[in-house]
């Protein structure tokens, strides 16, 4: 038996499947992914994402050490309750983690992945000598993302009414704090949502009330095809320790002013810009297969440089439900044209797009 | 729980064999297996007329999870193919034993059925 969310027993009442995810019991779909997945495109849908990792910044030099730990820069955080996507990065320039840092009245919040806790913990911990900083991780708080164009009417049907207004009134990439309970207008869908973080005790009947409203029930399986369809990367996947995050569709999370902001990875990764500006480091753009037939994570892609012919790796491959065939992200030398993928040993033609594929319900590349 | 109906042959490679009154086989692949692959999205059929021995690969099923191969659990001559899954291969996850048939094969050497499973046989090895 692995870990369990708070939600746990209310997955097994909505029919979940359940697999092992990071150590953790987690619902892998309920009945259909792909019904699943569209309802989230087109109504609302709920996805239990407790078993990510919350960690509370706070201290004097709180500020001053995400600075340090973040490629992005906390600065850009202006005012209370805003969010950025950022990389932890190693000493060599490679993906410690991707995170959501948010600003708090005192502090920062910071939400990382599951898989990656106890090294993130420790490599938190590790980097902290020096700085007066206290790090606190969050288990006893559950996380209820629920997405979808009607999303966040139904969750503000739920709230009290002055609440209500202020998280109608809330920005992408911004979070309210209402007692113990955060909301934040960030998400790994595509679709407006909101990310609730709250006590795991509040967690069943938060669950419920929108289970009562028609929020329906979402698994990890179509978590992974919405993200894959916004076009956005999944750790262990698309990146990892031994990835640049310029390989990994990252640079524009990567603060490089000020130049004098000496983050961990900074030496590392400017080298990589070089690198890259030369064509010896890939990058990680979009694929689309209109024939029949599903690009999967491992496949090689063969592709054309200058006349050479070159390799690459689909990262994450899926089928889109909402366009109906099959996307993916994969890394590929620089000035890549005429891709083909492996499949099952044919080589089949693939077009490369920009890697954001569906936003708000539809079709974003040419 | 999936449903192993009583009155089929099983193929350990998850695929089902029901006699038909003229003496040729109709295949399909399990409730069970349709639960492992989850939602299908496309599935390509054997050809029609096409020769095959037991064992061979027929067909590739693809979910949106996984790829899985489909073997002909015995020896004979596709007689007919079920063309509805090429556009509709979602029939397979709601109606494994019925609508969502495979194809329809001549056996040309019916001792090969005593090779495949009862219900009972096949619902041992799923668990």
């Amino acid at each position: 038996m692995g870990h369990r969310t708070p939600l746990y027993q209310k997955h097994l009442d909505a029919g979940a499947r359940i697999v092992d995810f990071g150590g953790w019991d987690m619902p892998i779909q309920y009945q259909s992914l792909i019904e699943e997945h569209h309802a989230v495109r087109q109504h609302a849908g709920m996805f239990d994402v407790s078993h990510m990792t919350v960690v509370d910044v706070n201290g004097a030099d709180a500020k001053a050490w995400l600075q340090y730990l973040l490629a992005n820069d906390v600065d850009r955080l202006k005012e209370t309750g805003k969010a950025l996507y950022s990389a932890m990065l190693n000493a060599d320039g490679g993906v410690v983690d991707d995170l959501i840092v948010y600003r708090r009245q005192e502090g920062y919040r910071l939400v990382v992945n599951c898989g990656t806790r106890d090294k993130d913990l420790a490599w938190m911990q590790q980097h902290a000598e020096g700085f007066q900083v206290s790090i606190t991780y969050r288990p006893e708080l559950a996380i209820l993302a629920v997405h979808g164009p009607e999303s966040i009417d139904k969750v503000c049907s739920l709230l009290a009414p002055d609440v209500a207004t202020s998280v109608q009134a809330l920005g992408n990439f911004k979070a309210l704090e209402a007692g113990a309970w955060f909301i934040a207008r960030t998400g790994y869908t595509g679709e407006r949502g909101l990310e609730l973080i709250v006590p795991g005790a509040d967690a069943p009947a938060l669950w419920d009330k929108l289970l009562g409203i028609g929020v329906r029930p979402i698994g990890l399986g179509a978590r992974d095809t919405l993200r894959l369809e916004a076009g956005m990367n999944l750790y262990g996947h698309d990146m990892d320790e031994s990835i640049s995050p310029l390989a990994a569709n990252m640079i524009q999370t990567i603060a490089w002013e000020p130049a004098s902001r000496q983050f961990i990875g900074r030496a590392a990764v400017e080298q990589h810009r070089a690198r890259q500006e030369a064509g010896e480091l890939p990058y990680l753009t979009g694929l689309v297969m209109e024939e029949r037939g599903v690009l999967r994570e491992g496949l090689r892609v063969v592709c054309s440089v200058n006349g050479q012919e070159r390799e690459g790796i689909i990262t994450s491959g899926t089928f889109s439900p909402t366009l109906k065939h099959s996307i993916a992200l994969a890394r590929i030398p620089v000035g890549s044209t005429d891709c083909q993928v492996d499949l099952r040993g044919k080589l089949i033609p693939v077009r490369i797009v920009k890697p954001n594929f569906v936003r708000f319900g539809a079709k974003v590349f040419e | 729980m999936s449903s192993f109906p009583e009155g089929l042959k099983y193929a350990a490679t998850h695929e089902w064999v029901r006699v038909e009154s003229d003496g040729s086989v109709t295949v399909g692949i399990t409730d069970h297996a349709q639960e492992l692959l989850g939602d299908i999205v496309f599935i390509d059929l054997p050809k029609l007329g096409t020769t095959i021995n037991a064992k061979q690969e027929i067909s590739v099923v693809e979910s949106v999870k996984a790829a899985s191969d489909i073997y002909a659990p015995i020896s004979g001559k596709i007689v007919a193919i079920n063309d509805a899954l090429i556009d509709s291969p979602e029939i397979v996850n709601s109606s494994p034993y019925g609508d969502g048939w495979f194809c329809r094969i001549v056996p040309s050497n019916t001792s090969e059925m005593d090779a495949l499973l009862n219900a009972n046989g096949y619902a041992e090895i799923c668990e």
